[in-house]
């Protein structure tokens, strides 16, 4: 396990060192994109406000707060990631479409994102699942707000972060998938376990 | 005090409660993730309880939610037939939640179906979602608050089973579940399960479930029995915090029942993420009210 700190713009060259189970830092830009700006940047082809090449996106939907007397700004009160597996659908080509180079999120992600990160470079790391505020202490500033109209969490937020981690690499650039691995292991040890409980429930008369 | 007097501080007091439920654990959960973390050594999963404990510290510190998602707010509620406010219960209710949103500030997380847009403040159709219990002969109301995020609700299922599928079918739908959906939901989880004859009863009960302290038992033997092997079966497959791995799976099983019909056994299935936010608050007739869940916290 190595630990690392990454920079935006993120090199390809950087990414290629990194397998499942590293622990990395970030630090630059990081953007919120969830379900919304995934769907309309793939389903309904709108052109994203902000450029996401070479940057990080995370899976999240914040608590934000409108800064006294500065209408417009804001700072970040609480923002953990989200389930990343409802973005599996679109991933792959959200990756192709903007070249982003890192995803953070919580859980694991399918074949299709594996996929993307091996042909387009880019790995998808998670950031402990509920732990908001701990992020939030990591933001330095949100630089801006677009598409609010979607409501709070589904809007994308720019953030500058510094060292905006303990993020675990769960999908690297060569397709290995730290959770589906995770999966097989717990679905092999799953049958004998159930098997044995279902030894004591023949309740029926 | 007048009954405005008593509408109003009725709603201040469930406001600054559903805010303070999103920033502190109740204490059975912290127990519980204490016990549950002096037991891990692997690298990750050491990171990952670290995380979540440095986290709680500084959600209290910066008197901040500790987790963004704050829920769609659900009030669990049991009130005598004499409670001054059972009348005025749900638009005082209403009116805590839209404070709650400002005061907290809490996520905005009500979503109006069909129209699709984010009604900003918490509120919306059927939102907060209120469960009536009615106490006859008593004039108190215990509130319980459950913030229902996104992450811990994705594994929630209920199906009907065939009686011949028996309570295996119930094991099987529970174990298959939690190794697919579960995993990302934010483990150690708290896992209800609610056994009945119809979805609904079924569903909800899993959801009641939920709302057991942890440690607590189920009232018939079998069923405590059973909670106790599931939760033994799920420790085993070591899902870990974050499903990164690690000596457990669970804070705990609860089971709720209700007599079923004899051609259907119904399993709904509802689960709680580590930072599981319940909280339960009791008042008497004059509005003074004691906190159950987060013992000797005054607002």
């Amino acid at each position: 396990m190595k630990t690392k700190i990454l920079t935006t713009p993120i090199q390809d060259e950087e990414l290629e060192l990194l397998t499942v189970g590293d622990i990395i830092y970030l630090t630059g830009y990081l953007i919120t994109s969830r379900d919304d700006v995934h769907q309309r940047l793939i389903k309904q082809h709108k052109q994203l406000p902000v450029d996401l090449a070479g940057k990080a996106i995370f899976h999240a939907g914040p608590i934000m707060q409108e800064i006294e007397g500065q209408p417009g700004k804001y700072r970040v009160i609480s923002i953990g990631p989200t389930t990343s597996m409802r973005m599996e659908k679109y991933e792959k080509e959200f990756i192709r479409q903007t070249g982003l180079k890192l995803i953070v999120g919580k859980g694991g992600m399918g074949q299709n994102t594996a996929a993307g990160c091996r042909e387009y470079k880019a790995v998808h790391a998670v950031f402990p699942g509920g732990c908001a505020v701990l992020a939030a202490n990591c933001v330095e500033e949100v630089e801006q707000v677009e598409w609010l109209d979607l409501g709070m969490p589904e809007a994308m937020w720019v953030m500058r972060v510094k060292e905006f981690g303990p993020l675990i690499v769960s999908i690297d650039t060569k397709g290995n998938n730290l959770f589906e691995n995770n999966k097989k292991a717990f679905n092999l040890k799953k049958d004998a376990v159930v098997e044995e409980i279902c030894r004591y429930v023949d309740y029926l008369e | 005090m007048n009954a405005k007097g008593q509408r109003e501080n009725f709603i201040d007091i469930m406001a600054g409660f559903t805010v303070y439920t999103g920033k502190y654990l109740p204490d059975d959960v912290h127990a519980k993730l204490k016990e549950l973390r002096e037991k891990e050594d692997s690298a990750l999963a050491t990171i990952v309880y670290d995380a979540m404990f440095e986290d709680l510290r500084l959600a209290h510190e910066l008197e901040r939610p500790l987790c963004q998602d704050t829920g769609v707010i659900q009030y669990f509620i049991q009130v005598g037939t004499g409670f001054p406010l059972i009348d005025q219960m749900e638009e005082c209710l209403v009116e805590a939640v839209k404070k709650a949103t400002v005061l907290g500030p809490l996520r905005h997380n009500a979503v109006e179906v069909f129209d699709e847009k984010n009604t900003g403040n918490n509120v919306g159709k059927r939102i907060p979602w209120i469960d009536w219990e009615i106490v006859p002969d008593n004039d108190e109301a215990t509130v319980y608050v459950y913030m229902a995020g996104g992450g811990c609700s994705l594994p929630g299922i209920a199906k009907v089973l065939m009686p011949l599928e028996g309570y295996e079918g119930v094991v099987k739908l529970v174990f298959d579940q939690i190794t697919s959906y579960g995993i990302n939901a934010c483990p150690p989880l708290l896992v209800g399960i609610g056994i009945a004859g119809s979805v609904e009863v079924a569903a909800k009960l899993s959801k009641k479930a939920l709302l057991r302290p942890i440690g607590s038992k189920n009232s018939n033997p079998r069923g405590a029995e059973l909670e106790a092997r599931i939760e033994e079966g799920l420790n085993a497959l070591k899902i870990g915090p974050g499903g990164l791995t690690g000596e457990n799976s669970v804070m705990g099983v609860h089971i709720e029942e209700a007599a079923r019909h004899p051609a259907t056994i119904a399993v709904g299935l509802s689960t709680g993420c580590w930072a599981h936010r319940r909280a339960v608050i009791k008042f008497n007739a004059d509005m003074d009210y004691e906190i159950i869940s987060h013992k000797g916290v005054v607002l």
